[in-house]
């Protein structure tokens, strides 16, 4: 009699060697799957919950030295975690559409037990009691945690290049950046070092990543994943979302880690959280409306968009423009055509696809720093050198304590964001700059809630350019401000926004497109993303 | 439109901020936050009188839930991240002579 274990070797060496495969070859084919993919094959018995961190690990250990995706890795935890998930699984305990699926966490989501340092020297030593509410719904539904993510520094940036740890590279060429803040997540995924990822979105930090990356990046609906454990930013901007290989792995994520938690006050109690019910939905008749004015940044308008010049377009060109067409606020060519094509594809697929005015677009950004700096220095103020993390040596008085300790343990960028939110809600500021900023922030609301009048979703860019190369970005900080156009007014409004890949740039730089949806309809951008995927993949030719 | 920024408004926003600047550091930030808030300062286009500013973009207010104790007694755990302890207590610089 052959024991449960050893049937199921079989079962597994069958499905690989009908393949024709064999150790390296198995590898890298189970690296090939998606997250919901790897999991039914692990539940149909055919792979083991180890064979998937076998083959992730191979990869880390390949590619991990160069691209430096994750702050920490924890492969010991992950097999102890993998046996026991293995054996519910067996069980037939644990079902769910992400069991036994390695996952990696970008290191400002707490978990108990494992370093989260927010790739901050203040951190450089944190280990949390408690975890995420979204990493416990996470693995309660059977997700085996590799390691943590590299970031930037608190989340602050868009390059993955202020984290104290080092950079993150891109997969795709590993001369650019991985995007930000969560580069090391998007890498990670787009490297095979993991199947899926976590990631946190203030300002774009999940999208614009995943779309340097080649991979798919949700920020969902404020209030629909619970922030505790989540390291705070810009409280009232930050979300966690998933970023994936495909569309559909992206929904089994969400649907896992949303649902209301009394822990977070501002978590919200929605009923529609089967975000996966959403794959495969007809879009026949879906409203799609794309922002002329998002458009009018190309600096040589490709196709008929972008040569009805708005007046606050030609205002936008005022700041920051370098006129290179590679960076600032410029939208590059190949980008705008990679995307404007992307809507063709929709309109195919029987959505109706229109342009229009969204108006607005070139104040989200001072809307935003204003808003994000003034939230990250009160935030940041819990960060003294006496509960946890590091403590500047040498000192005889409290105060100089925490002078030395913060001033020694946060990088330029996020002490850059500190003074600026100290001095917008000081005294004698605070009306010119943060309430000032709190009014327009409502305006670009109503911006919004009136163009969801008219159109299901929007569609548009996530990033005006493809990845930069390493370096390029920090020495200008309002430069690097302004990539983030397409990203930050999403948050502003609390809105849900997918970033799909749709296509490459002639470096072979992948590009992402944007759908932006009202309050509570990520199924509408998750069954139009899902269509898109789909119709991608019908056109590639036959490998 | 703004006041422009000194070397003063430094001092004292990294009071507020409980930060120490070396001088070139100061040097520094007068001129990013300068470049800033001239940025900023675009806000000053729209008319928002009479708008209402926007903190939560959801209208929620107040949201309480039962005072009940649900985690146990982690103080060994969370004091073994601390900088500096003794007796089962964060332990800081002298604060008062």
């Amino acid at each position: 009699m052959l024991s449960q274990s050893m049937q199921q070797k079989r079962i597994q060496e069958k499905g690989l060697q009908e393949r024709g495969l064999q150790g390296e070859d198995s590898r890298d084919y189970i690296l090939q799957y998606s997250a919901v993919e790897l999991s039914d094959r692990i539940k149909a018995g055919q792979l083991k919950v180890t064979d998937a961190l076998d083959a992730v690990f191979a990869a880390i250990e390949e590619k991990e030295p160069l691209l430096h995706c994750y702050v920490t890795l924890e492969k010991e935890k992950a097999y102890r975690q993998a046996a026991e998930i293995q054996k519910k699984i067996d069980q037939g305990l644990l079902t769910s559409p992400l069991a036994g699926v390695p996952f990696a966490l970008k290191d400002n989501l707490c978990t108990e037990g494992t370093l989260t340092t927010c790739s901050s020297r203040i951190l450089e030593n944190f280990v949390p009691t408690y975890s995420a509410e979204a990493v416990k719904r996470l693995q309660e539904a059977g997700a085996v945690i590799i390691g943590k993510t590299n970031m930037d520094e608190f989340a602050m940036g868009s390059t993955t290049e202020t984290s104290y740890f080092g950079v993150t590279r891109n997969p795709h060429d590993t001369d650019r950046v991985p995007g930000g803040s969560s580069g090391g997540s998007a890498a990670a995924v787009a490297a095979g070092e993991c199947f899926a990822a976590l990631g946190s979105d203030t300002g774009g930090s999940i999208r614009q990543p995943a779309s340097f990356c080649g991979v798919v990046g949700m920020k969902p609906t404020y209030g629909t994943v619970s922030r505790y454990g989540l390291v705070a930013y810009g409280s009232s901007l930050d979300q966690i979302g998933p970023l994936a290989r495909n569309v559909r792995d992206c929904a089994a994520i969400l649907e896992v880690i949303a649902g209301h938690d009394p822990k977070d006050s501002t978590s919200m109690k929605r009923g529609d959280t089967d975000f996966t019910k959403a794959i495969g939905e007809d879009i026949r008749g879906m409203r799609i409306g794309i922002p002329r004015d998002y458009f009018a940044l190309s600096q040589s308008a490709s196709g008929q968009i972008g040569e009805g010049k708005t007046e606050g377009a030609d205002r936008q060109t005022g700041d920051g423009q370098d006129g290179s067409g590679q960076s600032g606020s410029g939208l590059d060519p190949e980008v705008a055509a990679a995307v404007l094509k992307a809507a063709k594809v929709l309109e195919e697929r029987g959505a109706v696809v229109e342009e229009f005015d969204l108006s607005l677009v070139e104040y989200a950004i001072p809307t935003y720093y204003t808003i994000a700096a003034a939230e990250a220095s009160s935030n940041l103020e819990r960060f003294d050198g006496i509960k946890y993390g590091y403590r500047a040596p040498g000192n005889e008085e409290l105060h100089q304590m925490y002078k030395k300790t913060r001033s020694q343990g946060f990088g330029t960028e996020v002490k850059r964001r500190i003074m600026l939110g100290s001095f917008v809600l000081s005294s004698g500021y605070y009306d010119a700059y943060y309430l000032k900023a709190l009014r327009v922030k409502a305006l670009i609301k109503k911006a919004f809630d009136q163009a969801f009048a008219r159109y299901d979703c929007i569609l548009g860019p996530v990033a005006p350019t493809t990845a930069p190369r390493l370096g390029e970005s920090l020495s200008d900080p309002i430069k690097m401000y302004l990539g983030d156009i397409y990203t930050i007014s999403v948050n502003l409004a609390g809105l849900p926004a997918i970033s799909v890949p749709c296509g490459r740039d002639q470096k072979g730089l992948p590009i992402g497109f944007q759908l932006i949806g009202d309050r509570c309809s990520e199924k509408k951008l998750l069954a139009a993303a899902y269509q898109y995927e789909q119709a991608a993949r019908e056109k590639l030719p036959p490998a | 439109m703004s006041d422009p920024i000194t070397l003063e408004t430094i001092d004292y926003v990294a009071i507020l901020a409980k930060l120490e600047l070396t001088p070139e550091e100061k040097l520094q930030a007068k001129k990013d936050m300068s470049d800033m808030l001239a940025y900023i300062d675009k806000l000053n286009e729209l008319d928002t009188a009479g708008v209402e500013p926007m903190s939560h973009v959801f209208q929620v207010t107040n949201v309480f839930r039962e005072d009940v104790v649900t985690n146990g007694d982690d103080s060994a755990a969370i004091l073994s991240s601390a900088p500096a302890c003794k007796q089962g207590m964060f332990q800081v610089p002298r604060t008062v002579e």
